[in-house]
């Protein structure tokens, strides 16, 4: 049985009497420690699904199973980390984790306890320096750090991330994606990953999703992806089998599925 | 990010000994203090002096066009010379209803004080559950659009009638006048909470109590302290109408007073002081509310 599974999801918007559909038939199963990369055009309903599996948008037919039990809430056994970081302006980065913190372990860990591992959080993505700044005072990548790092402390089953790159330059992005990859490596989290960067998907996913267009997408395809970790950027980019995975993806999306501008 | 570490090697293992004497060079001449203290004399200078000579000149022009023996209006030499006593000295006490204007004022800022501090804690509760709901919002904005505009001596018949008491009263003015800009900001700054912050609520799980002091309040605190402000400066305006028909001890009364003993300069010293202390009181609620809402803003 799987660790994470969406079974048959459909899902329909109802604005102003008129129904869209926006996900139809959505079915996957994710084993525990897979990472998983969701890609689609734009509008294909890739973020619905994330919210879905976060518990934030309900679903309207089908459930999401998460060791074989529905979950339809959010809860911090499937942490997110935004697209937009989302950290609280007000907080620290120390604060900013340890909310998530304070909530998931309020109860079963002491007072010093639950500072260690805030502090243990930061250090895994290396922001322990920061940990008085406040999100105005660093920079886009160190606030995703922050996020990721707030998301990881929950210790999530399922660690949702959506675009977590999208907002960043190609250099802080890079080094993003090793940092998770590292991270992946070491902590060996469940991870659903939505992205819209081929090369992102390829590099960091065991398994890629791809999403035909909307209205109505489903999964078109599942792509494994048949490299060994720890997976080396510069190296990657000569190995055939890394070239062919995306080239897959590409056909995909640029020629079976390409992406029509609304009318 | 990362901070590479780097070892420091030196790049030869032998110093170089210099090649030419060192001339050391004398001390600069002017020395760092005082040039700093300079440069916060000249900022000073900067923003002091406009306004002071814009004062100047008005003072002039009302000195010139007041001072014929038989102007209307008191020229600035004549309320100096009649009014001193108020000018010199606002705390002076001569008699039960004979007392400085410093005395009247504060008596005033406590009505001040009570009424705006309740019109804030009420106008802030009310705004967040309001705000909380799309319909309330929708059923009660019009009403109180209306109710807002509505000047403060018009409640002033009704809140007699209701507390028949002057004291109250006047408390109940200036809180009903200042509640609605409190309530309405509030609400607005509530339902502008972004979604992402909501998102953040229920991925931690925060319930209905660590909401409304974790995210709620710090996410709205600019609306709020806006309301506050415009509620602050309000309530002042209306202490002052309030005092005049209720009679007491304020400010209010004072001008009322000096009015129907045809005292006109002892009008305009106390207008100076309504003035001065309104600004204070804006400036305070300002200060207080750049304080409690750094680094809210969203970046």
């Amino acid at each position: 049985m799987a660790y994470l599974k969406l079974d048959h999801i459909d899902k329909v918007f109802s604005r102003g009497g008129r129904d869209s559909e926006v996900l139809r038939d959505v079915t996957l199963s994710v084993e525990r420690g897979e990472y998983i990369s969701i890609i689609g055009h734009s509008g294909c309903g890739k973020s619905t699904l994330l919210n879905i599996v976060a518990g934030l948008t309900p679903v309207t037919r089908g459930a999401v199973l998460l060791e074989e039990r529905e979950v339809n809430a959010p809860g911090p056994d499937r942490a997110v980390v935004f697209q937009n970081h989302s950290l609280l302006p007000w907080l620290s980065a120390y604060d900013n984790v340890r909310l998530g913190v304070d909530k998931a372990f309020g109860a079963s860990r002491s007072r010093a306890e639950r500072h260690d591992w805030t502090m243990h959080n930061l250090d895994l993505v290396q922001m322990a320096h920061a940990k008085d700044k406040r999100p105005s005072e660093i920079s886009g990548g160190m606030k995703q750090r922050i996020g990721i790092a707030r998301a990881l402390a929950m210790e999530p089953k399922v660690l949702l991330l959506d675009e977590p790159f999208g907002a960043l330059d190609a250099l802080t992005r890079a080094h993003l994606q090793d940092s998770v990859m590292a991270l992946h490596q070491k902590l060996g989290n469940t991870v659903l990953m939505i992205t819209h960067d081929v090369d992102e998907a390829v590099l960091l996913s065991d398994r890629i999703v791809m999403m035909t267009n909307g209205p109505a997408a489903h999964i078109g395809e599942v792509l494994d992806v048949a490299l060994p970790r720890l997976r080396r950027r510069l190296e990657l980019a000569t190995s055939p089998v890394y070239l062919k995975c995306r080239q897959r993806v590409l056909e995909f999306l640029y020629e079976r599925h390409r992406y029509v501008e609304a009318a | 990010m990362s901070k590479p570490l780097r070892k420091t090697e030196p790049m030869s293992t032998t110093t170089p000994s210099p090649a030419a004497t060192i001339v050391s060079l004398p001390a600069p001449a002017v020395n760092l203090w005082r040039g700093r203290l300079m440069q916060w004399l000249r900022e000073m200078a900067a923003t002091i002096l406009p306004p002071l000579i814009t004062l100047a000149v008005i003072l002039g022009v009302w000195q010139i066009m007041c001072m014929k023996p038989d102007a209307a209006l008191p020229s600035p030499a004549r309320i100096w010379s009649e009014a001193r006593d108020l000018i010199v000295d606002p705390f002076f006490v001569a008699g039960p209803q004979d007392i400085g204007l410093g005395w009247r004022v504060l008596t005033s800022l406590q009505r001040v004080g009570i009424g705006f501090g309740l019109a804030g804690v009420t106008g802030i509760v009310v705004g967040a559950i309001i705000g909380q709901s799309m319909w309330t919002m929708r059923g009660l904005d019009p009403i109180f659009q209306i109710l807002r505009t509505v000047p403060p001596l018009a409640w002033l018949p009704i809140s007699l009638a209701a507390f028949r008491d002057s004291r109250p009263s006047a408390i109940f003015v200036i809180f009903i006048t200042s509640i609605w800009p409190i309530i309405i900001n509030t609400a607005v700054g509530i339902r502008n909470i972004p979604q992402d912050y909501r998102n953040v609520a229920a991925v931690v799980r925060l319930n209905q109590i660590e909401f409304f002091w974790k995210i709620m309040i710090p996410s709205a605190a600019p609306y709020i302290f806006t309301g506050l402000r415009i509620g602050i400066g309000l309530s002042w305006l209306a202490i002052v109408a309030a005092e005049m028909l209720t009679g007491g001890v304020g400010v209010g009364f004072f001008i009322w007073d000096a009015w129907n003993s045809s005292r006109l300069a002892d009008i305009f010293v106390a207008l100076a002081y309504i003035g001065l202390t309104g600004f204070v009181l804006d400036r305070i609620v300002a200060a207080v509310g750049s304080f409690a809402t750094r680094g809210t803003q969203a970046s």
